[in-house]
């Protein structure tokens, strides 16, 4: 959007100072051209006005000549081609006003009169030229500036409403007071079990708690708190939950957004295994090729229930999470073939790379 | 001893072995509770309900296949139920609606027998409070839900249809008739509940006593009085108002 011509009342203290502009050009036609100070008014009236919009229009070529420093040689050449060119077009401008009111008696020796100033004309109007090129570019930096402090914000907010309703998930409720009644059963036949999983319990929270305010982790530590969560939900699933891990040890330290992993696996146990008499399979992959880490869940998909509307919210939670860590250079996609539900995501390596790309 | 000579039966389900385990140990202490049986899934807690006949059963509301609601629903004759839940909000406000009786998991052991207590009293009633199943099946569900299944007992089996599978349903007195190729089973429901927890865009009533999934429907015959032809063939009456909600939910379904 142009800064200019989409705000009124912008444009109208551009054109407002093109009025003392357009005194200093008459002044320059009066002393180089010898024309007298009413001439030099008329006839830069229209040419000033065509000449304000031209400059404006500078800003559409800004915009698509980012100032890089590799492209800074190809930019100037750029600019200073267009500079002549609407310096050329002005003074074009004035010669047609010029010959047109030369037409009548009394401005006959107008144009010749006018040749003499062309050079002024000319060299005035490339360094207008010019300025407006450098406010665009000064517009353009304050721009992005808002705009990424927006996305920053925006991103932000949005890391912390998934954080707060991963959160509140993580606290799911049903896993907590599940497993809550499994620890009360425990105290009384196997009270050492009890306080195993009462601590295990406590350590799971706390891990929840504390990666998830950090801003990556390492792939490890993922791992860790998915196996804590898994190994207090056999105590209640007992032989239905079987889980197999086929994960490159070398991917130990790579980093990772906190809470992605964990949450997928709860899904897979939430809407698939839970709604199986007999259980099931989760297997988690985690394998890397060139600068991409892959990760894939699997588990079989309940008959009655393939794809129940909880699931959705799981799986968006942990998409808006990658998204707003890697942006476009992560992907995420879930699909149901011959009743296993598999959910496959691919990070890049170094997120900032990714993000700067 | 025990007050009044009674003694009663329990049955006990739920899908976990230790929440099992604790209701059994806490009844262990009532010299009033003669027997107690435990299934771990809605299938064999109907079959042994039909077996044994249990006064009371604390019943699991989450369980894979065939829920607590689902099994109770199919139990013949129904004992005393006593839901339990970890957590619900759903399922809690449909029993406070309904006043029947929950718990809530981890329970104490005082909790747990005033529940038994509760249940005790009502086996003894002659005249039993029976919870309107179907209703609290509707309103535990969380909303925005449509009925996706049902359970049906077929013979001595049950069965859990996906709504996908049901061609028509036909109003008996206070049950529903299920139909799925060609063989019918009986429900305790009634239409108009029934109607209330169908997805609109899949089911039409068509008739006092019809509702038909859409997609069976091959053409609509007749003039005047209307009468619905199913793909296998079924004729079914479609009343005036009947026809008009078809042809609405048949022109939505053409401009989507």
């Amino acid at each position: 959007m142009h800064p200019i011509l989409t705000k009124p009342r912008r444009l109208f203290v551009y054109m407002a100072a093109w009025v003392p502009l357009s005194g200093i050009l008459a002044a320059l036609l009066v002393l180089a051209g010898q024309l007298t100070p009413s001439e030099a008014v008329i006839l830069s009236f229209p040419s000033n006005i065509f000449f304000a919009f031209f400059c404006l229009s500078s800003w559409y070529v800004c915009r698509v000549t980012p100032l890089r420093q590799s492209r800074l040689p190809r930019a100037i050449v750029t600019f200073v081609l267009a500079a002549a060119i609407s310096a050329s077009l002005w003074v074009l401008a004035f010669g047609t006003s010029a010959h047109v009111l030369g037409l009548f008696e009394r401005f006959q020796t107008l144009p010749d009169r006018l040749s003499r100033a062309v050079p002024v004309v000319f060299l005035l109007g490339f360094l207008l030229y010019l300025l407006a090129v450098s406010f665009h570019y000064v517009f353009l930096a304050l721009e992005e500036t808002q705009t990424a402090e927006v996305h920053e914000i925006e991103a932000r907010g949005l890391a912390r409403d998934s954080e707060l309703t991963a959160l509140r998930s993580q606290l799911n409720p049903h896993f907590l007071f599940n497993a809550l009644n499994s620890i009360s059963a425990l105290t009384t036949r196997d009270p050492a079990r009890a306080r195993e999983m009462c601590i295990r319990l406590a350590d799971y929270f706390r891990k929840t708690l504390t990666l998830g305010q950090r801003l990556s982790i390492r792939l490890s530590e993922e791992l860790e708190l998915t196996r804590d969560y898994l190994e207090l939900e056999k105590t209640r699933f007992g032989e239905r939950l079987r889980v197999e891990e086929r994960i490159d040890p070398a991917l130990a330290n790579c980093e990772v957004p906190p809470l992605f992993l964990q949450p997928l696996v709860e899904n897979a146990l939430k809407h698939g295994l839970e709604q199986r008499l007999e259980g099931g399979m989760v297997s988690v992959t985690v394998s890397r090729k060139n600068d991409t880490l892959f990760i894939a869940i699997e588990n079989p998909a309940s008959a009655e229930a393939p794809e129940r509307p909880g699931a959705g919210v799981g799986l968006a939670l942990v998409q808006s999470r990658i998204r707003a860590f890697y942006g476009t250079a992560a992907h995420m996609k879930k699909m149901l073939e011959d009743g296993f539900f598999r959910v496959e995501i691919s990070l890049p390596l170094s997120p900032e790379k990714a993000r700067n790309a | 001893m025990h007050e009044g000579g009674t003694s009663y039966s329990v049955l006990i389900v739920d899908d976990e072995a230790l929440a099992r385990g604790v209701i059994r140990e806490f009844l262990e202490e009532r010299p009033e509770v003669s027997v107690t049986e435990e299934c771990c899934d809605g299938f064999q807690a109907v079959r042994r309900v039909t077996e044994s006949h249990p006064d009371i059963v604390f019943l699991d509301i989450e369980m894979p296949r065939l829920n607590g609601f689902e099994a109770l629903e199919l139990m013949e004759p129904k004992p005393v139920p006593v839901f339990v839940t970890a957590y619900d909000q759903h399922a809690l406000r449909a029993f406070d609606v309904h006043a029947v009786d929950y718990l809530l998991k981890p329970f104490s052991k005082e909790r747990f027998f005033a529940a038994l207590a509760r249940a005790e009293r009502e086996v003894r009633l002659e005249d039993r409070h029976a919870p309107p199943l179907s209703a609290l099946s509707r309103e535990a569900r969380p909303p925005a839900q449509f009925l996706s299944r049902l359970a049906i007992k077929d013979g001595a089996n049950i069965a859990v249809l996906p709504v996908s599978k049901i061609d028509y349903f036909e109003a008996q007195d206070d049950y529903v008739r299920v139909v799925s190729a060609k063989k019918g089973h009986m429900k305790q429901m009634t239409l108009a509940s029934l109607e209330s927890q169908i997805d609109p865009s899949r089911f039409v009533r068509i008739h006092r006593s019809y509702i038909i999934n859409v997609d069976r429907l091959i053409r609509l015959e007749g003039r005047g009085s209307f009468t619905a032809v199913l793909n296998d063939g079924t004729e079914l009456p479609v009343s005036r108002s009947g026809s008009t909600r078809l042809r609405d939910l048949l022109d939505a379904r053409k401009t989507r």
